[in-house]
């Protein structure tokens, strides 16, 4: 019986044939990172290998004397008889799918993914597989995604009504990817764009990438809540009730997260809104992708495992659970992995501090 | 139904008591008095009752979702609440209707439960199909009668004092006791104030907050009266026009449960209003559990009045002689109320009786004797102040002893309702016996935020076994319980029921070792109040 080419180990998914790991959640000699999200992204490894688009935010995560390589989407590299190429995952930017061919077996680590396209990164390309590993984040048949235009209307629309209020309008969502995004949907005109540190980090990032961001400047000192008022402000969700947030007075606030679909969640965060925005698949779009994979075998990690496993199954696919350490997008029970980056200096350009 | 959809949304979406009151503004100023009335009695927490069976809304939903069953049910524990569940399960509406409130509630609501169960699936169906998402939820929380939009009552009244130019305290009169929700109605609550109004209708009731300072801060205890806080059903009897109502706080009508209090009712003088506590009595007042046997019987056979007899303690009177003397303070109303049930003679309706002490710390003392008395603690009432409406701050305080306490292992977890769904909220707590460890009590509140998300991640990743939405933890969590009584129960496994359990604190500091025995919490337990 021939040995399974990708399997789960304690230090993470390892391919044994090429000898090296994917996304690793203990130090490795040889890892292949498919994005730059902290529990995929972790420090210590000797050699990191990632797409090309993923570069600038790697290095912006992990230090600027990481040993990182980078391979082009589409491009194959050979590592000890493995074909290794890297594909869009649409997750966010610089996100690959890890297409693993050996022997005529095509697997496919599928690392997070979202259907929907969006103007900060490439979007999902479908890639035929023998068997898939696909993260389950929203796994449930509650999670389907409203469209994405009717939403970034619904964010402008929002502010544009705050500052007709003479309020300012703050915004929480993750540093890396979910606010690069909604600041790429926002309608420049309605008043100026403001960032928290850690945000402003990573839209320096994707700006060195070639992604085309409205303008936006870091939230310092400021004089009173009133040089905020009309002004929209993007901060990570640690940022939320800490002493940072004072400065915005009596600011409209905002939760950017898939979560925000259901109701108490929603009522959990104390937010005056929430937005459904996801970087990751909706349930539609979990299924529609392992479809068209082709995959007759489906490992599934992260989140809905044992439902997406048991309807896989039901549809006659071989769906069967794989334990990893990812945690993908917690709800805010996730401090570890979006931490609270102490506003004490603007970011200097290229000396971009690794976020721990 | 798409106004009051809309005013739902906004109501759901904000935390911010301005922003509802204003949302709930400008619903009654835009809709149809028809559709406001029934508004109102959704938001001041009235119900249909059970329209439909639950497993059927279950199974008619998930089929029409095109779920398997298990599949349904594992959306419904992530989001826990049915309406919302279905809502957000069902495919988009083919039409959308222009009906409004009202007549769904005529046409399509009221019906239901008068429908076999063929025809209901039939009605559900082609509801669902015709409602967006958002007035999909709003439906479903009627049909399921579980209406809950973070607004309470108080927010209401204000919202109707608003758009009415009248007093909230006259709002809040008009809303109290059973009335139908007619667009006459609604005209009616909005109308100029004349001061007639329905017999049997009761006024709110006065509530009090607890205690929080030492007692001494609230001045020379000549300013205040003092009396038992007694430990049954608050109640409030009206005898106008020859007739007599008993309201409960939830503003049902249960004079028929506890026919006993008729006679003496009905020897009272017409346009009389009184305030007080229901207890069951036998030379002295016998602990909740013997009332608790009362409650919830509608029809009261001889054996029941014999073992548990009932007697009406009253602490106000509030209409006298037709005229509504709420204003009055305090002291006077004790007067009257003296004069019309004096202490020497037997009744079913007695005063409570005040408790003269010469000052603050001799009040105390005889607050520390409450357990034996079969009372809560004691209230304390400032002699010159009116009868409010609701819960006010400075007229009546709630002075409670302290709750019993007990420190237990969190042995199983399940995920929570509503704001809590998704986290692992509700929780068993165990005891020890015999070196094993019993659960004895649920509860649910007491935590922080901070700290419910720390136990969250504990039994996630502590499991032993799931049992469906139910999980059992490895047992290393200790925390300290308080609760209002204990009784003996053979329904229990543990042979005990706790009332009003709530965690206390979290004992990090201490070890499942630690926690308390069985024996230990029955012994909280006076001999002469167990059962």
């Amino acid at each position: 019986m021939a040995d399974l080419l990708v399997r789960d180990t304690p230090d993470g998914l390892y391919c044994e044939a090429g000898d090296f790991y994917i996304d690793p959640w203990r130090p490795v000699k040889r890892a292949v990172i498919t994005h730059a999200h902290g529990d995929h992204a972790r420090f210590g490894n000797e050699q990191y290998l990632t797409a090309t688009d993923g570069g600038h935010v790697l290095r912006a995560r992990l230090g600027p004397q990481t040993n990182i390589a980078t391979l082009p989407y589409g491009e194959t590299t050979t590592i000890n008889g493995v074909r290794l190429s890297l594909h869009p995952a649409g997750h966010v930017l610089g996100s690959a799918q890890v297409r693993l061919e050996h022997q005529g077996e095509v697997w496919v680590i599928s690392g997070d993914y979202k259907v929907a396209p969006d103007k900060t990164c490439q979007p999902l390309e479908i890639v035929r597989c023998h068997t898939f590993i696909t993260e389950s984040t929203f796994g449930l048949p509650i999670y389907r995604w409203p469209s994405h235009e009717a939403l970034q209307q619904s964010i402008n629309a929002w502010w544009q009504g705050n500052r007709d209020e003479g309020r300012a309008s703050l915004v929480f969502g993750y540093a890396f990817g979910k606010a690069q995004r909604v600041i790429a949907g926002l309608d420049p005109s309605i008043g100026p764009i403001f960032c928290h540190g850690a945000v402003e980090k990573l839209n320096a990032a994707y700006r060195a990438t070639g992604v085309d961001l409205p303008p936006t400047t870091y939230a310092g000192r400021g004089e009173g809540a009133a040089s905020w008022a009309g002004a929209l402000i993007v901060a990570p969700p640690s940022a939320a009730g800490t002493p940072w947030q004072r400065k915005f007075g009596d600011a409209a606030t905002a939760f950017v997260s898939g979560w925000m679909l259901v109701r108490g969640a929603r009522r959990r965060r104390v937010v005056d809104r929430g937005f459904v925005l996801s970087d990751h698949a909706d349930w539609p779009g979990l299924c529609s992708t392992i479809a068209a994979t082709g995959a007759q075998r489906v490992y599934v990690t992260h989140g809905q495992v044992g439902t997406m496993v048991r309807w896989l199954n039901e549809q006659g696919v071989d769906g069967i659970p794989l334990r990893t350490e990812f945690e993908g997008e917690l709800d805010g029970r996730d401090e570890a992995v979006e931490t609270a980056v102490e506003d004490s200096s603007p970011p200097k350009g290229d000396d971009l501090q690794a976020i721990p | 139904m798409q106004l009051f959809a809309e005013c739902y949304r906004q109501l759901d979406e904000t935390t911010k008591t301005n922003r509802k009151i204003a949302a709930l503004r400008g619903y009654f100023a835009a809709a149809a008095p028809a559709d406001a009335a029934w508004a109102i009695y959704f938001l001041t927490g009235r119900r249909l009752n059970r329209l439909v069976l639950m497993r059927n809304l279950r199974a008619w939903s998930a089929e029409m979702a095109e779920l398997p069953e298990w599949l349904f049910d594992e959306c419904y524990d992530a989001v826990g609440d049915l309406a919302e569940t279905i809502a957000l399960l069902l495919p988009p509406p083919e039409a959308q209707s222009h009906m409004p409130l009202h007549e769904w509630m005529q046409t399509v609501l009221q019906p239901l439960p008068r429908l076999t169960e063929p025809e209901q699936r039939e009605a559900l169906r082609a509801a669902w199909s015709r409602l967006t998402a958002a007035e999909r939820f709003v439906f479903n929380k009627l049909v399921t009668g579980s209406f809950r939009v973070g607004v309470s009552q108080a927010l209401v009244v204000r919202a109707l004092a608003e758009v009415s130019g009248l007093p909230a305290a006259v709002i809040a009169h008009r809303l109290m006791g059973n009335w139908k929700p007619t667009a006459e109605f609604f005209q009616a609550l909005l109308a100029p104030d004349t001061g007639a109004a329905d017999r049997s209708r009761p006024y709110p009731f006065c509530l009090a907050h607890p205690l929080q300072q030492e007692p001494a801060a609230l001045g020379p205890i000549e300013t205040w009266s003092a009396e038992w806080k007694w430990d049954g059903i608050r109640a409030q009897l009206v005898r106008r026009g020859s007739e007599t109502y008993l309201w409960s706080r939830g503003e049902e009508l249960i004079l028929e449960r506890f026919p006993e209090l008729k006679p003496a009712a009905e020897r009272l003088p017409d346009g009389t209003v009184l305030d007080g506590e229901i207890l069951a009595w036998r030379d002295g007042v016998l602990p909740f559990g013997e009332l608790q046997k009362r409650i919830g019987r509608k029809n009261v056979g001889k054996k029941l009045l014999a073992d548990v007899p009932v007697r009406l303690v009253v602490f106000d009177l509030l209409e006298w002689e037709g005229r509504d003397i709420r204003h009055e303070p305090f002291h006077s109303r004790r007067e009257r109320l003296d004069a019309l049930l004096p202490a020497n003679v037997e009744s079913r309706l007695v005063a409570s009786p005040v408790i003269t002490a010469a000052s603050w710390e001799e009040l105390a003392e005889l607050r520390a004797g409450s357990r034996a008395r079969q009372v809560e603690g004691l209230m304390l009432k400032r002699r010159d102040s009116a009868y409010e409406v609701g819960r006010v701050t400075g007229s009546w305080w709630k002075w409670k002893i302290e709750p019993y306490s007990c420190d237990a292992v969190l042995v199983y977890a399940q995920r929570g309702s509503g704001r809590r769904a998704s986290l692992y909220t509700d929780y068993t707590f165990a005891a020890w016996q015999d070196g094993e460890l019993v659960p004895f009590a649920k509860a649910y509140s007491g935590l922080s935020d901070a700290e419910i998300r720390e136990v969250d991640r504990f039994v996630r990743q502590n499991t032993l076994e799931k049992f469906g939405p139910v999980r059992s933890v490895k047992p290393e969590l200790v925390f300290e319980l308080a609760f209002e009584g204990i009784q003996a129960s053979s329904r229990h496994k543990s042979g005990l029921a706790v009332r009003f359990p709530r965690i206390a604190r979290w004992r990090r500091d201490k070890r499942p070792a630690d926690a308390d025995t069985l024996e230990t919490i029955r012994g909280l337990l006076k001999p002469d109040e167990s059962q």
